[in-house]
């Protein structure tokens, strides 16, 4: 882990300020200002007002607890919870804290059990989090014990609401958020429920890395298609990604929280780059061919006119599919420098078993040793150590100027700026004030 | 099919004479093996294996779950060919050290000229202006055939306990 090995790990206080002094700078569609990305004063306020407030978080699948007492741990935030199926069907979260003395009780990643108990003092719970028994309740010879009037049904675990869709599985702490399908969007839905189509999952395993940068940066990472034919020369040598592509950035209409960065891939396997785009791509590769291209073919599986569609979805759930690679991405917010990223692969439980192999293949793309994934982790976190340790304290989001949300050109930051005009209303930022 | 779940106390199916003179040419084919990643001249790294090898790189979790998923998972020696090339002339991240340590080596079997082993590592990752870190720790999980005399790998699986990696894992393991 880095967080406790970084070198010149203090962050200054000019860095991290309190909210009082957080002002955002008047020209507040082009401009973050790197305190966003550094003070622990803002990544509290964070947790509470977005993590904790009206959002639907992404919890796991369906198909990680298939049957009657399966269950995982996750995460809400920073949170640690539990998402178990009861005997009903019914899938419950919970926070994965005892309502006695606070231990977190449950400490296996997945498994099954008909309950929770936790070691401490064995109090247990039900498979929907209900206080079932509490050891020697009533005392020892009529000695001790809980009060007469101590009610199991006033002391469960805290429960969060639930909601599904296709297999995937959301949680949330607001008791007035709206239904997950309005909190979708149409926009979003359409490649959401590409992937998540009814089929039943198969799950192929899991990645697990810190990334040491703040969470909204993912987020900005997958809105900024800029960087994607630029960082990644891998895609552009290998046609994956080309300006010029047919292409769209995608930001939900409603508040621009959520994105879809979509791309079709050309017929060709090896891109075809004009020698003008060439000169603009310092990192590009001429000539470079695989021995072994099997793991860019493309299987058109779905009626899409996208051969990738990577969703972000607010504000913690990245959708992947890039050609045949299916995943989601987890964030779990680690302070205001750091991220934990678990990656769920998978495909469908009627895939031959060839295409799952060719899944597998081009998971060579993704991932924390991805030819994509370890570029932008490296990337994020150079971007981390800058804005944390260097004197500057605004970024610079200029391209394609003024326009907000979807973009039909890759030359653009018109998502970037959609979701912090969300995100400042959220949190109560003002052009060139407080919160 | 590829092997997805790996017993750590399988038991040995070879006499322990033979074991012993395996383990030697065993550990010193992963001598040579870690030298060339030691060294980042991960464009010979796929001269270990076999034609139709397979490399695998993959959480422990996984191994649990009999998930098949990899980190790194390359069938044949092309395509670990292919990844050592774009990680040398087309990936970009911050320059590094990588250093293996690795356990001695227990011989598991040997059954018409394939030899099955397992061998500990701890993998130490050492970055420009950074602590000297262990970044990976786990087994090679490895099936070797003879090739001229010599062992090349068949196939390895590099499985780690490490359950949260820090940030990436560039190099080969």
């Amino acid at each position: 882990m880095y967080q406790s090995q970084t070198v010149i790990g203090h962050t200054l206080a000019s860095k991290d300020l309190a909210l009082a002094d957080c002002k955002w700078p008047e020209d507040a569609l082009h401009t973050i200002p790197d305190w966003v990305y550094t003070s622990q004063a803002v990544h509290d306020l964070e947790i509470e007002r977005i993590f904790r407030g009206k959002t639907w978080n992404f919890v796991g699948l369906e198909a990680e607890v298939p049957d009657t007492g399966s269950y995982k741990r996750s995460y809400v935030g920073p949170v640690p919870v539990v998402v178990s199926r009861a005997a009903d069907g019914e899938i419950s979260v919970f926070e994965n804290r005892c309502a006695h003395r606070g231990a977190e009780f449950c400490r296996h990643g997945q498994g099954k059990a008909t309950e929770f108990v936790c070691p401490y003092h064995q109090w247990s719970y039900d498979l929907k989090g209900n206080l079932q028994g509490v050891p020697f309740k009533r005392g020892v010879n009529r000695a001790g014990g809980m009060p007469k009037d101590f009610v199991n049904a006033d002391h469960g675990l805290r429960k969060l609401r639930v909601a599904t869709r296709n297999g995937v599985i959301f949680a949330s702490y607001s008791p007035d958020v709206e239904p997950l399908e309005d909190y979708l969007t149409p926009e979003i839905l359409v490649d959401f429920d590409t992937v998540f189509n009814g089929k039943k999952l198969k799950i192929h395993g899991y990645y697990r890395n810190e990334v040491p940068c703040n969470w909204k940066m993912y987020h900005e990472n997958l809105k900024d298609p800029y960087h994607a034919t630029l960082l990644h020369s891998f895609l552009v040598v290998f046609g994956l990604l080309v300006a010029g592509n047919k292409s769209r950035m995608i930001a939900d209409g409603v508040h621009g929280r959520h994105g879809t960065m979509a791309s079709a891939k050309s017929e060709d396997k090896y891109a075809t780059v004009s020698e003008e785009n060439k000169k603009e791509m310092r990192s590009f590769t001429d000539g470079l061919k695989l021995r072994d291209d099997r793991f860019l073919e493309y299987v058109k599986e779905f009626d899409s006119p996208w051969s990738v569609t990577m969703q972000t979805i607010w504000p913690n759930l990245v959708v992947q599919r890039e050609m045949n690679t299916l995943g989601v991405r987890h964030i779990i917010p680690n302070g205001p420098d750091s991220l934990i990223m678990q990656w769920t692969m998978f495909g469908y439980e009627d895939d031959t078993p060839e295409m799952e192999r060719h899944r597998l293949r081009q998971g060579n793309l993704m991932g924390p040793a991805g030819f994509l994934g370890l570029e932008d982790n490296e990337a994020m976190k150079f971007v981390q150590e800058g804005v944390r340790r260097g004197t500057a304290d605004v970024n610079v989001i200029k391209l394609d100027a003024g326009a907000v949300g979807t973009s039909e050109t890759l030359i653009s930051e018109a998502t970037i700026r959609a979701m912090y005009v969300y995100y400042r209303d959220v949190m109560g930022f003002e052009a060139g004030s407080g919160s | 099919m590829m092997g997805t779940r790996f017993a750590l106390n399988t038991p040995r199916s070879i006499d322990a004479a033979r074991a012993l003179v395996l383990r030697g040419e065993i550990e010193a084919f992963n001598a040579d093996y870690c030298a060339t990643l030691d060294a980042n001249d991960i464009e010979s790294w796929p001269n270990y294996f076999v034609e139709d090898g397979l490399y695998r790189v993959t959480g422990r979790e996984n191994a649990d779950l009999g998930l098949p998923v990899g980190l790194v998972y390359a069938e044949g020696r092309d395509m670990m060919h292919d990844r050592a090339v774009a990680i040398a002339r087309t990936q970009m991240f911050a320059p590094r050290y990588m250093l293996h340590l690795l356990g001695s080596t227990r011989v598991l079997s040997e059954t018409d000229g394939e030899v099955r082993s397992q061998t500990a590592f701890m993998l130490l990752q050492t970055l420009v202006e950074g602590a000297t870190t262990l970044h990976l720790a786990g087994h090679y999980h490895d099936r070797f055939v003879r090739r001229d005399g010599g062992l090349m790998l068949a196939e390895r699986q590099v499985i780690h306990d490490t359950n949260i990696l820090a940030n990436d894992l560039v190099y080969p393991v």
